[in-house]
This record gives structure tokens, C-alpha cells and sequence, in this order.
């Protein structure tokens, strides 16, 4: 792979982006061998979370037999995505388990004992003639199919598709520039299934009713990008769609600077790029995007890139989801020499693994065992000299000193007034940095606590109301036990005076009841009946004696 | 004389000026405080020996209380406090506590409602001679429905590490040689 001209050369003028590394793209390593399908493991982990947004809900149990392609998590919310079973076997658990992440914490997944019969659940029927059917109905199954950004991000397609009502979507742009190093899933792809990639590109393009579509490929994949422009001129997209060869120059694949270089447009600051008419999707993603709409299928395989000089045989493989990644490196003959880094992505914004046995997800591009000498140990990171260098090849244009500056000092303020969020962690900076300053990890650091405190803000928001809610209520309740208390007291105070005449009254009555009963009566009956009372109440006492 | 006279007359018309702005331009409320109690976590559990995080808030503005009082809270607000009102940090007299959210252990629980009361966010729900049980989301773990309980029937629990509340950790850089 040279950087020499491509063999079909595009007219379109294309734009360029601030900053950006050659970085030597090591792709040859892994694109030479044809995607192969891995044999189907006897375990997959299958994560409920695979996406940006709310992990999915599950909706099988434990024991219960499932086929591939059954919905085994539902999504949980609008942005969220459907995980499905990858092959035919039994749920043996739902629970929480290690998963791809930087973490290395463990996350809820559903644990499937595979039979190896592969039998598919029903499929809902292929929507072959998606062309006159309602887009809403198309878009339901591409959610359906729990399609995401394959590129990396991992964003639920089906919302991406759903710009809003008054937003149009003009430019639909595939993203098959792979620019990080070692990453050839993409490429082989593009190789070896351009016409269902394009399916995918048609669906995607009808149902946001774009008016052009730009395929842009780095000119290091001269391979990938015949066969597209092949591909594109057997199809009916001719007229609308251009594969278009840019210049490798890392990080081109991302979404931002794709767009910058295909069409000089610029994204807003913490916009998106619906805002300015454009769609980005991933070749991986329109391909998937194909199979759900043309075949019923959900996803539940991705191809994984497994690379670097540790892997005996590099090269790319069909994975279901849910394998483990110690699976792919045992498939591709093993550790030729032991590892000094596993590496989930690539070199440039991959994270580290430290175990092999967490399953590959929807995100998953690249399984990368790096061996020693192509990851050195940087060794102690030295005092920043304000060489400035990083500022030159930071494709956002930020100021990576001054991120780093307030990052170090934990002045979150500050970092957000110089733009922290617009960072993409590319690690350019990180990696021309004569001081081997881990910058990246810097400003990964300083997002993650930005976001923390913004939580924690809102929690103690809602505690402050729910507290003062609280107190109006105790205040309202006292309130109200008084005021039943008054007017009780003034129920009876109204009749108060009344019975207290009455009373009067009474005792005035009684008295002259007992005056005339003892002027009637002569003194010596009085008592006798004084002392037949006390003889009848004689026994009375004496009984219980 | 005219001086004077100048004087006194410009005093008197500032003055009255300042008067009447002070009676226009009245603050309801103490600015202060309110900048203060939105520092605080809000968590309502008297550990600073105020009733509530605005009564702590109220003494703070007035500067009658240290800034280190808050202990869910921690350094972290120490020193934004601090930072807000220009004073020194003070360290911490208690110990942090990771944290964590009240469980009912639901064979002991007799339904007294007692702990009901005491939450200061209603975070609980139950009535007499019912189960009760706690709002995970909604509790501040301040740990003041643990005494009034009869049974003992309520546990803290701290909250555990989790991939969606997970951050990346601050760099550590090793010193060169």
C-alpha cells in the first residue's frame, strides 16, 4: 500500500482538514487474507449494553431455548438498541458479567450455551420493496434489527435516521476511510461485499431522500476502492453516488473531519451533522442496514480485524457477537510471541484489554496484540517544554496545552471555556508529545469528571426539591391540624356558654329537687332508708370475702 | 461656605440617592446563601449539626460556621467553598464515607413508619403495618432513617462501581529518573 495516486480518480474537488499524522497504517499486516467465519464458540456472553444509550431490557429467562436471531433484549427507551441471540442454544444466565470496556468492570449480559444447529427464529419478512413502503416502517426494522454505528461509536442507527421532521438530510456520506493504523475490517469488507454495502447505501439513501451520496476511502485501500467503484457502476447509484479517494491522513475516518474533507463543510461546535444536512454512516453499518431491511436479519455478527505482530496469522474473521476475543486470537494460531499490550481498537483511541475473555461486541473493529517493539514502553512523561506541537496536529484545532494545563490542575472550568468536549481523542497530540505526556488520558479524565459533577449537580437538585417539597407538605399538614384543631375547639366553644347555663340550670334543679325531697320527707324515714341501704350493700361487699 | 454648602448639599443627594436605591434595588433573599447551598450535596442529613443543607448554608453566608462541616460533601466541597468565599480550606474533621443508599431488609421490617418521617426527601415509601421500602434513585444516603428504626431492619449500602457512573481515572505520571 503506497501513497501513489489511486487508479480511478475522483474529480471532485475535496477540502482538507487542520493538523492530522501520517502514521505508518501497518494494514498490510491483516488485508491480505479473506474474511473468514469463525467457528461458532460454545459459549457467547452476549452484553444487554452495546450501544450509546440505555442498555436494552432482557426478555427471555434463564433455560429458556432461543434461536439465532430471536430478540433477547428489547430496547429500553428511543435511544437504545434490540440485542439479539447470535446462535440457537439456552439461556444458561442473565447477570453480570466482564465486558469490553475500559473499565474491565462487569455489566448485565445474557450467557447462552450454543447447540451448533444455528437455527434461525422467524424472521420478519424482507422489505425487498422498501422503495414504496413508508420510511417510518422501514426505519422500525433497522431498530428492529439492533443496528448501530459499527465504525466505533456504537449509536443506534435507527435514531440517527430520524433527523426530525424539519431537518433534510441532503448529503448521505459512507465512511470507508479507516484511517487508523492496523484496522482493515472495513477494507476487506468494502473488497469483498461492495454490492451489499451498497444495498445498504440505497435503503439509507431513500429513507433520508438525499440527494448525493460520497463514498470516501483513504487512498492506501486502492483494492477497496476499485472494487466499490466496480460495485457502484453495476448499480443504479451512478447518477447520485461518487466514491471519492482522500488522502490518507489520520484521523480522517472521523465523522467531522470526513465531512470536512468531502464536502468543506464544517460541523457546528457540539452540533451534529444533521444540522448541516449531512448523515455519516459507516460501510459496516450500511451493509448491516442492507441485511436488515433486504433479508430480515438482525445483527448478530460483526467483522473483527484481529492484528499485530504477536497474532500468529493476522487477518479478519466474521464474528457473532458475544465470542470471546481469546477465541479470535486462538482461531488466528495463537500468540506467535506474548503480547506487551491486548488492545481493543486500534493504536490511536483502542483501550487496553486485560482479559481475553470478554465477548466482542457490535463495536468491537480490532482485536490488537501488540508485541514489544511495536509498543515500546513510552517511559516517565516529562515536564511539558510549550513546544506547541500538538496545537499543530490537533485536527480540531483545540489548544492541547492549555486542555492539559487545567486537566492536570482539575480546573474543569476552564478546560470546558477551551472546549474539552470538542476533543475526539484521536491521540494525535498525545503522540507527537516529546514528552510522552498521556494527554488523551488527560482530557478523557478531565470529560468523565465534568460529567460526574453535572450528575451529582442534578442529584442534589433534586434532593434540594424534593427536601423543600417535603417541608411545604409538613407545613401544609401542621397547617391543616391546626386549623382541624380550631375548628373543633370552636364547635364546642360555640356550645360552651349555652351548656354551661344549662348546667347551671341543672345543678339549680338538682338542688331544688333534694330541698323538696328532704322538706317531704321526715328525718326518720330518711334514715331508715340510710340504713337499709347500707344492709343491702352489707352482703355486697362481703361476698367476695 | 459654598464649599461646605456644595458638600453637604451633594452628601445629602447621594445619600438620598443610596437610600432610595437600597429601598429599589432591594435583594430578596440572601445571594450568598443561595450560592452556597448550591454547593452543597444536598443530602439533608444534619451531619454538619445543622438542621438541613440550607440552615448550614444560612451560617456559612453569615460566617458563624467553618466550611468543613459538610461531610458528604468531602474536600470537593471544601474547597469550592473556599473558592467561593475567599476563605482557607479546612480539612476535613471526619473521615469520607464512599456513597451509598439505605436498604430495608424486608423479613425485619415491622412497618412503624418511623423511618418514614425521618427521611428528610421522602425517599421512602410505606404505611403502618406495611412493608416499607426505599427509593434507590431518590435516597441521599444520609443515613438519618437508621436510628429511629426499632428493628434495625435498615442497612447503608455503598454503591458499587458500575460501568454507566465509571470514570477514567487521573493520569499518574511516574517521575522520571
Amino acid at each position: 500500500m503506497s501513497h501513489s495516486a489511486p487508479p480511478l480518480h475522483s474529480r471532485r474537488r475535496i477540502w482538507t482538514f487542520h493538523g492530522g499524522l501520517h502514521l505508518p497504517d501497518e494494514k498490510a499486516l491483516s488485508n491480505g487474507l479473506p474474511i473468514e467465519t469463525i467457528p461458532l464458540p460454545p459459549r457467547l456472553v452476549i452484553p444487554l449494553s452495546q450501544h450509546i444509550g440505555a442498555p436494552a431490557r432482557p426478555c427471555v429467562e434463564v433455560g429458556e431455548r432461543v434461536q439465532k436471531g430471536q430478540l433477547i433484549g428489547e430496547p429500553d427507551g428511543y435511544v437504545s438498541a434490540a440485542v439479539h441471540a447470535s446462535s440457537s442454544g439456552t439461556i444458561v444466565a442473565i447477570e453480570p458479567r466482564p465486558v469490553l470496556h475500559p473499565s474491565g468492570l462487569s455489566a448485565p449480559c445474557v450467557v447462552i450455551d450454543t447447540d451448533g444447529d444455528e437455527t434461525w427464529a422467524a424472521l420478519p419478512q424482507p422489505l425487498t420493496d422498501y422503495v414504496h413502503l413508508d420510511p417510518v416502517v422501514v426505519r422500525e426494522r433497522v431498530r428492529w434489527a439492533g443496528v448501530v454505528g459499527l465504525g466505533g461509536a456504537s449509536f443506534p442507527t435507527g435514531v440517527k435516521l430520524n433527523p426530525g421532521p424539519d431537518r433534510r438530510l441532503k448529503t448521505l456520506i459512507i465512511n470507508g476511510a479507516e484511517c487508523e493504523p492496523y484496522i482493515t475490517c472495513d477494507d476487506r469488507l468494502m473488497r469483498e461485499r461492495p454490492a451489499r454495502i451498497l444495498e445498504g447505501v440505497r435503503i439509507l439513501s431513500h429513507l433520508v431522500r438525499a440527494e448525493q451520496v460520497l463514498i470516501g476511502i483513504e487512498d492506501n485501500k486502492a483494492a477497496a476502492i476499485a472494487a466499490m467503484v466496480q460495485a457502484l457502476a453495476d448499480s443504479d447509484l451512478q447518477e447520485m453516488a461518487a466514491v471519492v479517494p482522500i488522502p490518507t491522513l489520520y484521523p480522517s475516518g472521523g465523522e467531522r473531519q470526513l465531512i470536512r474533507v468531502l464536502t468543506g463543510l464544517e460541523v457546528p461546535t457540539q452540533g451534529l451533522p444533521a444540522q448541516i444536512g449531512i448523515l455519516c454512516q459507516n460501510v459496516g453499518t450500511a451493509a448491516a442496514v442492507g441485511d436488515a431491511v433486504i433479508r430480515g436479519r438482525p445483527l448478530v455478527s460483526r467483522v473483527v480485524t484481529v492484528t499485530g505482530r504477536s497474532v500468529a496469522t493476522p487477518r479478519n474473521l466474521e464474528v457473532p457477537i458475544g465470542t470471546p476475543v481469546s477465541a479470535l486470537i486462538a482461531h488466528c494460531g495463537g500468540y506467535r510471541r506474548l503480547p506487551r499490550k491486548l488492545v481493543c481498537g486500534g493504536p490511536m483511541m483502542g483501550f487496553e484489554l486485560f482479559d481475553a475473555e470478554v465477548p466482542i461486541t457490535k463495536a468491537a473493529n480490532c482485536v490488537l496484540a501488540l508485541s514489544p517493539s511495536e509498543a515500546p514502553d513510552p517511559g516517565p512523561a516529562l515536564a511539558c517544554i510549550r513546544c506547541g506541537r500538538c496545537a499543530e496536529v490537533c485536527p480540531v484545532r483545540l489548544l492541547p496545552q492549555q486542555l492539559y494545563w487545567y486537566a492536570r490542575a482539575k480546573d474543569l472550568d476552564r478546560a470546558q471555556e477551551y472546549n474539552l468536549f470538542d476533543c475526539i481523542e484521536c491521540g494525535c497530540c498525545a503522540a507527537v508529545c516529546p514528552s510522552h505526556i498521556p494527554l488523551v488520558q488527560y482530557y478523557r479524565y478531565a470529560k468523565t469528571e465534568v460529567w460526574t459533577r453535572e450528575q451529582e449537580r442534578r442529584k442534589a437538585e433534586q434532593a434540594r426539591q424534593r427536601h423543600e417539597a417535603r417541608l411545604v407538605r409538613l407545613e401544609r399538614q401542621e397547617q391543616e391540624r391546626l386549623a382541624k384543631l380550631r375548628k373543633k375547639k370552636d364547635s364546642l366553644g360555640g356550645a360552651q356558654p349555652g351548656s354551661e347555663d344549662a348546667k347551671r340550670a341543672a345543678i339549680d334543679a338538682a338542688r331544688q329537687r333534694a330541698a323538696a325531697k328532704r322538706s317531704a320527707a321526715p328525718k326518720g324515714q330518711a334514715k331508715d332508708a340510710g340504713d337499709s341501704l347500707a344492709a343491702e350493700s352489707e352482703p355486697r361487699i362481703k361476698e367476695p370475702m | 461656605m459654598t464649599a461646605i454648602l456644595a458638600i453637604a448639599l451633594l452628601s445629602g443627594l447621594f445619600g438620598l440617592l443610596l437610600g432610595y436605591s437600597a429601598i429599589r434595588f432591594k435583594v430578596e433573599g440572601d445571594p450568598v446563601a443561595d450560592q452556597v447551598e448550591s454547593l452543597l450535596p444536598q443530602t439533608q442529613c444534619g451531619q454538619c449539626g445543622y438542621p438541613g443543607c440550607r440552615p448550614y448554608a444560612e451560617a456559612v453566608a453569615r460566617g458563624e460556621e467553618e466550611i468543613n462541616r459538610c461531610v458528604p460533601g468531602g474536600e470537593a466541597t471544601v474547597r469550592s467553598l473556599a473558592d467561593l468565599l475567599g476563605r482557607d480550606p479546612v480539612p476535613l474533621e471526619v473521615e469520607e464515607k464512599p456513597p451509598a443508599v439505605a436498604v430495608i431488609d424486608e423479613q425485619a421490617c415491622i412497618g412503624c413508619t418511623l423511618c418514614l418521617q425521618a427521611c428528610p426527601v421522602d425517599a421512602i415509601v410505606g404505611a403502618a403495618k406495611q412493608l416499607h421500602g426505599i427509593i434507590a434513585a431518590e435516597c441521599t444516603g444520609c443515613e438519618l432513617c437508621l436510628p429511629p428504626c426499632p428493628v434495625d431492619c435498615i442497612h447503608m449500602v455503598p454503591i458499587g462501581a458500575d460501568i454507566s457512573r465509571w470514570r477514567w481515572p487521573y493520569p499518574v505520571e511516574r517521575k522520571a529518573a
